[in-house]
């Protein structure tokens, strides 16, 4: 795949509209977004401003009414059209970060992100051989075959990325991934994720509401009635 | 790939457990019903084997002795005896009453059989055979008793000499045998006051107490006092002689009603137990729905209880095969541990079921089918309920 002449992600002209007739709701009306490799962008706006529906298209569990939509450069939308298998596509091309780590309860640290590399086909060894990588990039090696209700908070949210980054995606979605935090722990969050995007080459949208970590963002799109505008963040070492 | 299922299923082994040993008690329930019919119908052919017979030679028009009862004189054995295909008879009295000894009372089928002939204990294994032609007996095991002990039926007390297995009666209780005397004597025995009154009453009567005619009187009040009814003759064919063709012969010259042991096999299991293999049949029936209800309710509130890890999976690229696999197979283990503990169970109190339960692999095979089949329909609710699970709702609203 041709990552490094295109961006991890790019979308232009993203449209949905809930239902149809006199109750449609316009909540996306024309949404423009590019996010390079290694890049974390921050998405903010208020509330009912579009964040979740535009997180819902990005993440390929709903379909967008118009507009494009391609992935390291390969089409998912484009104006109706949609590639054939979504489910693949999340596998393989999107990685998901939520506000609670949301893990998998009946499975050990390792399998809970070896899961997805076994999903997508690969060797049960292979698959944790990658994961256990993963748990020592992130510094949970030593709780490799803990069980996931062992594990402190922190030490779940990091389980939650390396599974995030288990298939090598090119795109990474946070959905207020600092929400229930303090500012430290909050920060190491955001660290994390930068590190992360360097490391793996990922674009990473965080979507957040919170005020400790807006101002470590370079680059932030504020979404506003359903319409993006792109700004310069401060960009301050998190 | 891992498997999804079994990991949950490790996870929370104590729910998994607990609700299989629940399951698996009712399933034990279930095949123990299944083994009191086997158990009853083994016992009818135990019955009919038992007896040494090839026919049934029993009242007209009656399905005796074991359905219905049936009468005859002790003396039409004499008769059929001299019929061409038959090699041996053997009067023999049944009646079902209580024993009792060492103070406690039990149900006994007393059977009253003549030493040597057709109807006598098949095989002993205490003890010796009756060798007295009064106040002896061979018990079932299952009665209790032991060799050398006194039991009291009615009037007399009987000694048991000896022990003998499997022959009950097609109600399952055991079978005690006594001389055929006795048993007729118990039969038809009148209390004392009853004779007096007989007796009396035939002195009194001027064509039995002539004075010109001594002894008639006595041998009149003789016959009075004991019975001379049998409920059947037991016939032995001859070697090369075609049973059917005996029956036949005797229903038509002797008036009576002769059963082969094919027919006396259709009468118990179809007649008999029939009633009792339509209750057990509905036994079967609700606890099969009282099952599919238990495992559909766990399996379905596992799911409930997983619907955000089932979203997430999705989200991540799971499959709805996968996740409709992952609670099928629960089902499945569910129902495998149910039948193991099932099994288990009913081999366990088999013994001390006061009937005789046969536990056949057929019916445990059968048992396992209906189970499997029970637990993969009651996921299908869960599993539409996964399926129903929309990935977007991992991701907040
Ligand atoms: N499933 C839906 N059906 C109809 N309208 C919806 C639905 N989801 C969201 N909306 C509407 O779309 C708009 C944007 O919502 P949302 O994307 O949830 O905003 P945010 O996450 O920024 O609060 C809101 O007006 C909301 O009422
Ligand atoms: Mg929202």
């Amino acid at each position: 795949m041709a990552t490094a002449d295109h961006p991890a992600i790019r979308i232009q002209g993203l449209r949905k509209r809930y239902g149809t007739g006199e109750t449609a709701v316009d909540a996306l009306k024309g949404v423009d977004m590019t996010v390079g490799h290694g890049e974390v962008v921050g998405l903010i706006g208020p509330s009912g401003s579009g964040k979740s529906t535009l997180l819902k298209c990005l993440g390929a569990v709903i379909e967008p009414t118009g507009g494009r939509m391609e992935i390291a450069g390969e089409a998912v939308y484009d104006e109706g059209w949609r590639i054939d298998d979504l489910r693949a596509l999340r596998r393989d091309r999107i990685g998901f970060i939520f506000q609670a780590p949301y893990l998998i309860s009946f499975l050990d640290v390792t399998d809970n992100v070896a899961l997805l590399p076994m999903l997508a086909g690969v060797g049960n060894a292979q698959a944790r051989s990658r994961a256990r990588e993963l748990l020592a990039a992130l510094d949970v090696a030593h709780r490799a075959s803990a069980q996931v209700s062992q594990l402190s908070g922190g030490e779940q949210q990091r389980v939650a990325i390396a599974r995030a980054l288990a298939n090598r995606p090119p795109v990474i979605l946070a959905d207020e991934p600092t929400a229930p935090l303090d500012s430290v722990r909050a920060l190491t969050v955001v660290r994390i994720l930068n590190d992360m995007a360097v490391q793996f080459q990922a674009a990473i949208i965080v979507v957040t509401h919170d005020e400790k970590i807006i101002p470590t963002f370079r680059r932030i799109y504020h979404i506003r009635d359903g319409r993006t505008h792109e700004e310069a963040g401060e960009g301050r070492a998190p | 790939m891992i498997n999804l299922a079994g990991r949950d299923i490790l996870h929370g082994w104590g729910k998994f457990a607990f609700t299989g040993i629940g399951l698996g008690l009712l399933i034990g329930v279930t095949l123990s019903m299944a083994g009191i019919y086997r158990g009853m119908v083994e016992d009818a052919t135990v019955l009919i084997e038992g007896s040494g017979a090839d026919l049934w030679i029993v009242q007209q028009g009656t399905l005796g002795p074991y359905a219905e009862p049936s009468s005859l004189r002790d003396d039409v054995d004499r008769s059929i005896a001299g019929l061409p295909g038959v090699a041996q008879t053997g009067n023999v009295a049944y009646l079902t009453m209580q024993a009792s000894h060492g103070g406690t009372e039990s149900r006994v089928m007393l059977v009253g059989f003549e030493r040597g002939r057709p109807g006598e204990p098949a095989f002993l294994v205490a003890g010796r055979p009756v060798s007295r032609s009064h106040y002896e007996a061979v018990a079932d095991e299952k009665a209790g008793f032991r060799v050398g002990e006194r039991v009291r039926i009615r009037r007399h007390e009987y000694e048991v000499v000896g022990l003998t297995r499997r022959m009950v009666s097609a109600s399952g209780d055991p079978m005690v045998f006594v001389p055929l005397k006795d048993a007729q004597e118990v039969q038809f025995l009148k209390d004392n006051d009853a004779l007096v009154n007989e007796r009396a009453r035939t002195a009194a009567n001027p064509s039995f107490n002539r004075p010109g005619v001594p002894g008639l009187l006595e041998a009149v009040q003789a016959s009075q006092a004991q019975s001379r009814q049998v409920n059947s003759v037991l016939v032995r064919v001859a070697e090369g002689a075609d049973p059917e063709d005996v029956a036949a012969g005797i229903r038509r010259w002797k008036r009576l009603q002769a059963y082969t042991k094919a027919q006396m096999d259709e009468i118990l299991v179809a007649k008999l137990i029939a009633t009792s293999s339509r209750q057990i049949g509905m036994f079967l029936v609700i606890l099969s729905v009282v099952s599919a209800a238990i495992v559909a309710f766990i399996i379905y509130t596992l799911t409930v209880n997983k619907v955000r890890e089932i979203a997430v999976l999705k989200l991540i690229g799971a499959t709805n095969a996968t996740i409709g696999g992952m609670i099928l197979q629960q089902a499945l283990g569910l129902g495998v541990i149910g039948f193991v503990v099932g099994r288990f169970v009913a081999g366990l109190w088999a013994p001390v079921f006061p009937k005789y339960v046969l536990l056949l692999p057929g019916d445990a095979l059968r048992g396992f089918a209906l189970v499997m089949a029970i637990c993969s329909l009651a996921s299908v609710v869960a599993i539409r309920a996964a399926l129903r699970v929309d990935p977007a709702e991992a991701i907040g609203g």
